[in-house]
């Protein structure tokens, strides 16, 4: 074994995927489209949601390229409007919300816990149904004209002042969210009451606490952006007059119910990035993750506090003044927790043995970025300077810094640490390792100049800007290209490696959760015993012991 | 330098020459804002390089070549409570920061001059209370608070000045404000930037601060004529508001003579200071706030007046202490302004129609 490697690798002459696996157990198109398991379906969401991603990423290139120039000379401003409406409309509904908990949460929440399936298997098709049609609806707004008025449907420009397809966009956001709901209900189930025995909730890994934390979230809050959708929909369609003051109705409302889920939406895109990293960096330093209890705390905290900072987004729209004073005070206590995570992760390599394959590269990206897209929140979340650098570029970067540097950087770790369990195959190490890296320069290139163009003032949402913010542009829109490359690398490498990637085996990385200690790709029903949970969560020397015994059993078995 | 592309060499001497981190500080507000600012970027600084240097000495010292086997810690309380209480502690320091700029830029003083903006699709629209109006942009003294009442006619809006780090949102329904002192004479940007529709990033215009004397000139040299409250009393006039607010012992209205800023007793119970945004909904939302001993009987004027000829209104009504005004206007719709002790301009226009058109 090579000392800056941790994989271990079954002999590649003899080692074959094993025959009978969930993929291969049953055959044809129907077999995957009426599927219970929750793994084929966690593989039904990871290639709709790629292909949602890059629609949503062609779209950002657009953007990128109209504003190389501080005129408007590639699209007109209508269409400028579309291609932001439209980018974050599929960024936030048909990505982001669903990316981590519906491909690896759905795969693992399951295996981690020792279970056969998720707890309500039909509920979960439906939700991948319910997920696809919003989709092809949100596909059908784009083909039928698309929509302007921004993912938020700010009123009352939603609801009397623009003539596109606001209904239909509004009906996929709103049936996507059901899609939500039902993926949350169905982890809460499932994490209550399907836990093998012995595996107490201070032994579930920390991926499984950041799902539940984000599930409460999900239940909780998506409905209340649903009422608030269908009240935009009744509004332009028969005109209630809820959100309209010349019928006595109150525009701020509407920002009121909007927050109320989007800001918690935040934290439900967040927290399972959170149980990603978790994972990743236990199992390349091979160390439990420091402070366990503190970290699953902080992940509940986080979905709790989440729910009491919505007007943040509101502090210059002449809400009370004494509210922004509670608001900003709550909005500072939601940041303890993060920062918590992250000293909490950075200890965890403390006299670790640390190796650095691409989910650790991610993982280590991750950290970089989301301290600075935290950080950047707080200035967002104190009232005062809030007023200067609100509804400006600053916020572009920041929530790029957390959801993109963060979010997605989890995202890429989680499928090539759980590649090989998925699909049985490694990835190419190296190559992918240069898209980590790469991912990670254009990245940087392309939202830190954003922080800069806010303070100087640059408003978001503008097809057209003075021509002293060119400079800063061109730099971001040359890191978007770059970061187009990096996010193309891994299309490529991981769709050639189901064919030619090396035969994984079942535990690539010595790690130690449930899901490590059965065959890749899994069984049907992921255990062929069920297992017993006699030890805590990220327990290195149970691991080693058990791989003793295992050997001393080969030999056993290969001497007589 | 004939091997440099000239398209790069322009694109450096371009960003050198106008390379900056903020803006002009050209309020009494933007320094402190940005003391605070910049407070939190040294903080975040440090936050970020602690963390890069952990990370980057432990994968040195702990990488798998030189440290084979990991060491189990468990968890450490007082490391637990060291980052929880200091990250807290200096939220809150910035928290405490904050809130006080916050209160400082949304609290006018009492001596400012205020200036009227009402936002629509998709541009800005100001009117200076000696009845100046403009379009896109706004001319301001140096030296002198002044407070902003925003409103807008369709979408919200945002007002945002960079220069002078403030912003605030136009509201449709609704008054807002915001208010500064600008400290140096230039122009600075003005933006729009609560996205508002098709031609949002076309909803900008320019901040041009004078000096005390050069703002002076211009408003002599950009009057329209009448005062924005004499505008107000045409209006007054011409929608006939004196049959019922003239002050008579019969009047079937409350009379409205220094009735700015005081506290009215509603009929429907409870006390309202009646300031712009009171006065606002009373002329369209009268049947919401009538007051005590009179009977709902005023009609809405919603659709009949404009924002623009709402402020005129409110603008007028601020401005009346006494009955004698209000009992001029009942004979006349189309009332010539006499302030007293100051003659009416000469090329006053009289409007008769039922919506000011500045």
């Amino acid at each position: 074994m090579s000392t800056n490697t941790i994989v271990s690798l079954p002999d590649q002459s003899t080692a074959r995927i094993p025959k009978d696996n969930f993929i291969t157990r049953e055959n044809g198109l129907l077999s995957w489209l009426l599927t219970g398991d929750h793994k084929r379906i966690a593989i039904l969401y990871l290639i709709s949601l790629s292909f949602f991603f890059f629609i949503g990423g062609a779209l950002a290139g657009l953007i990128r390229l109209e504003l190389l120039t501080p005129q408007t000379d590639l699209m007109a401003t209508d269409t400028y409007n579309k291609v932001f409406t439209m980018h974050g409309v599929i960024m936030i509904f048909f990505f982001l919300v669903p990316s981590v908990p519906a491909t690896l949460g759905n795969f693992l929440i399951p295996m981690m816990i020792g279970a056969k399936d998720l707890a309500l298997p039909k509920i979960n098709l439906l939700s991948w149904y319910l997920y696809v049609a919003g989709g092809i609806l949100a596909i059908y707004t784009m083909a039928a004209g698309g929509v302007d008025t921004g993912w938020t449907f700010t009123t009352p420009l939603s609801t009397h002042y623009v003539n596109t397809n606001v209904l239909t966009t509004g009906l996929a956001a709103f049936i996507a969210g059901f899609s939500s709901i039902f993926t949350g209900l169905n982890f809460i189930v499932t994490i209550h009451k399907m836990r093998a025995p012995g595996m107490t909730w201070f032994r579930l890994p920390l991926f499984v606490w950041s799902h539940y934390a984000a599930s409460i979230l999900m239940v909780l809050a998506t409905p209340v952006v649903a009422i608030a959708l269908v009240l935009i929909i009744l509004e332009r369609t028969i005109g209630i007059g809820v959100f309209d003051p010349t019928k006595g109705g109150d525009p701020l409302l509407f920002q009121h119910l909007f927050w109320f889920y989007s800001h918690p939406a935040v934290y439900i895109m967040i927290l399972p990035g959170m149980g990603v990293i978790s994972e990743v960096i236990s199992t390349f330093s091979r160390k439990r993750v420091f402070g366990y209890t503190a970290v699953a705390f902080s992940s509940v905290a986080i979905a709790v506090f989440g729910f009491f900072v919505w007007a943040h987004h509101m502090f210059i729209m002449g809400i009370s003044n004494y509210a922004v004073l509670v608001f900003s005070l709550l909005t500072m206590l939601v940041a303890v927790p993060s920062a918590i995570k992250i000293f909490n992760w950075t200890f965890t390599l403390y006299k670790g043995s640390i190796t650095f394959e691409t989910p650790m590269l991610y993982a280590f990206g991750f950290l970089g970025l989301f301290t600075i897209g935290g950080m950047t929140g707080v200035f967002l979340g104190t009232a005062g300077t809030d007023i200067h650098l609100t509804e400006t570029y600053f916020i572009v970067a920041h929530f790029h810094f957390v959801m993109v540097g963060g979010m997605l950087m989890a995202f890429l770790a989680g499928i090539h640490f759980w590649w090989p369990k998925i699909t049985g195959r490694m990835y190419p190490e190296k190559i992918s390792q240069l898209a980590a890296v790469v991912t990670f320069i254009g990245f940087n290139l392309t939202f830190f100049p954003q922080f800069i163009l806010g303070t100087l003032g640059m408003p978001r949402r503008y097809a057209s800007y003075p021509p002293e913010f060119q400079v800063l542009n061109v730099f971001s829109t040359a890191g978007a290209t770059i970061l187009g490359v990096g996010y193309l690398l891994p299309v490529l490498y991981l769709i050639w490696s189901l064919k030619y990637g090396e035969i994984a085996g079942n535990n690539p990385w010595q790690a130690t959760g449930l899901e490590w200690q059965t065959q890749s790709p899994p069984l049907t029903e992921n255990f062929a015993v069920m297992p017993i949970m006699d030890h805590e969560a990220y327990d290195y020397e149970w691991l080693e012991h058990q791989q003793k015994l295992a050997g001393k059993a080969a030999e056993v078995t290969s001497a007589g | 330098m004939n091997h440099i592309s000239p398209v790069i060499w322009q694109f450096l001497v371009k960003w050198l020459t106008n390379f900056a981190l903020f803006p002009p500080e050209a309020s009494k507000i933007a320094p402190q804002m940005d003391a605070l600012y910049f407070f939190m970027v040294l903080v975040s600084l440090i936050g970020l390089t602690i963390v890069v240097l952990l990370i980057t000495s432990f994968s040195i010292l702990y990488s798998k070549g030189r440290h084979p086997v990991a060491v189990q810690v468990e968890g450490s309380t007082l490391l637990e409570a060291t980052w929880t209480i200091i990250p807290l502690g200096l939220f809150l320091v910035m928290f405490v920061w904050g809130a006080l700029i916050y209160f400082r830029v949304y609290t006018p003083p009492a001596n400012a001059m205020n200036i009227y903006v009402v936002g629509k699709q998709w541009m800005w629209k100001a009117e200076h209370p000696g009845g100046q109006h403009e379009i896109n942009a706004l001319h301001i003294p140096t030296g002198q608070p002044i407070q902003l009442t925003l409103i807008s006619q369709d979408v919200f809006h945002s007002f945002s000045i960079p220069a002078f780090r403030v912003k605030r949102e136009a509201i449709p329904g609704r008054y807002t404000t915001v208010w500064f002192e600008a400290t140096t004479p230039g122009t600075y940007h003005l933006f729009c930037t609560q996205y508002c529709g098709t031609n949002h990033s076309q909803m900008i215009g320019d901040i041009v601060v004078l000096t005390p004397e050069d703002f002076r000139k211009w408003l002599a040299s950009s009057t329209s004529g009448a005062s924005l409250a004499q505008n107000g009393e045409r209006l007054f006039a011409s929608l006939s508001c004196a049959a019922c607010h003239n002050a008579r012992p019969d009047a079937r209205g409350p009379s409205l003579a220094g009735v700015y800023g005081a506290k009215l007793a509603l009929s429907a119970g409870g006390t309202v200071t009646a300031d712009d945004a009171y006065l606002r909904e009373a002329i369209l939302n009268p049947s919401q706030h009538v007051t005590q001993g009179y009977a709902p009987i005023m009609p809405t004027y919603q659709g009949q007046v404009s924002e623009e000829g709402v402020i005129a209104l409110v603008e007028y009504i601020k401005n009346l202490n006494s009955d004698y005004r209000i009992q001029q206007t009942l004979n006349t719709t189309d009332l010539l302004p006499e302030s007293a002790g100051q003659a009416p301009p000469a090329n006053q226009v009289p409007v008769s129609k039922g919506t000011v058109k500045p």
